[in-house]
């Protein structure tokens, strides 16, 4: 996986991206997302996508965090690939991020989150997109995260499924540390699939919360 | 009175887990926080809903 790394830095170097972003936005706002350390609990439709937009957008670290493997039926929303076929998210991720920005620290953890590594895993990171798929585990990572860490961000996802119109998802401030990005009630539980659209139109509004979360921290 | 997600109920007195589960909110898809301080899903049960009482639940549905 380094050697992707590496084979990328021989085809850009670190001047030339940085050159691109200076050129288009203020130097106090690329200072702000260098710095700026985020985790995404969970690599499937939502997690895998935000992690590509906020890796676009410069956030200096990922944390990335998910135990399954890309499976065929993730290629409908999911960032992967056909060759991703049978890798671990983590690995699957973290090889497509280095192609697009190799300059940026990506961490990843392969383990099933629970209430007991929830501490250890998330403790360097001001700000946990919770992205995981079961809305047992999804009411798990938000509740465990607020309750042991008394400053952390949480931008949830809940609901998103289906093809009902996009303009349904909004991001909603709930609780003091909070967002809630989504329908809030298309429920795959229901029958109701998911697919690309809607799942990405959701992981930009997270992924759009945590830009302005950043560009707010003083 | 109670405010619970916005609204103002007469809930002084009842129980957190009976509450939540006559009103459709499943306990394992559940995240409340009361008076700023989220409770934990084994505890419940054990919370007396006070007046005054500042309530926020977010129920999750599927999918991510």
């Amino acid at each position: 996986m380094s050697e992707i790394c590496e084979s990328m830095k021989k085809l850009i170097s670190k001047e030339e991206l940085d050159k691109a972003f200076d050129s288009r936005f203020p130097k106090e706002m690329q200072e702000k997302l260098r710095a700026a350390k985020v985790a995404v609990a969970g690599l499937g439709g939502l997690g895998s996508n935000i992690s590509v937009m906020l890796a676009r957008s410069g956030v200096g670290k990922l944390l990335l965090v998910d135990f399954d493997i890309v499976d065929v039926t993730n290629l409908n929303r999911q960032m992967y690939f056909i060759e991703h076929l049978g890798k671990p998210k983590t690995e699957a991720l973290t090889e497509l991020l280095y192609r697009i920005n190799p300059y940026i620290e990506y961490e990843s953890v392969c383990v099933k989150v629970t209430p007991d590594n929830v501490r250890e895993l998330f403790k360097d990171y001001p700000i946990v997109c919770e992205a995981f798929d079961r809305p047992d585990q999804k009411a798990m990572l938000v509740r465990e995260v607020l309750a042991k860490f008394p400053n952390t961000i949480v931008v949830s996802g809940n609901g998103m499924a289906g093809y009902a119109d996009t303009n349904e998802i909004k991001t909603t401030k709930m609780m003091r540390r909070l967002y809630v990005c989504g329908d809030q009630k298309t429920d795959v539980g229901n029958g109701i699939g998911l697919i690309a659209p809607r799942v990405a139109a959701c992981a930009a509004h997270q992924a759009n919360k945590v830009l302005q979360l950043i560009m707010q921290n003083d | 009175m109670v405010r619970i997600n916005g609204e103002d109920k007469d809930l002084a007195g009842k129980n957190l887990l009976e509450y939540l589960q006559e009103t459709g909110f499943d306990p394992e898809r559940v995240v409340v926080e009361i008076n700023l301080e989220i409770i934990s899903k084994d505890r419940l049960g054990d919370v007396t809903i006070n007046d005054e009482d500042e309530i926020e639940v977010l129920m999750f549905v599927g999918g991510g």
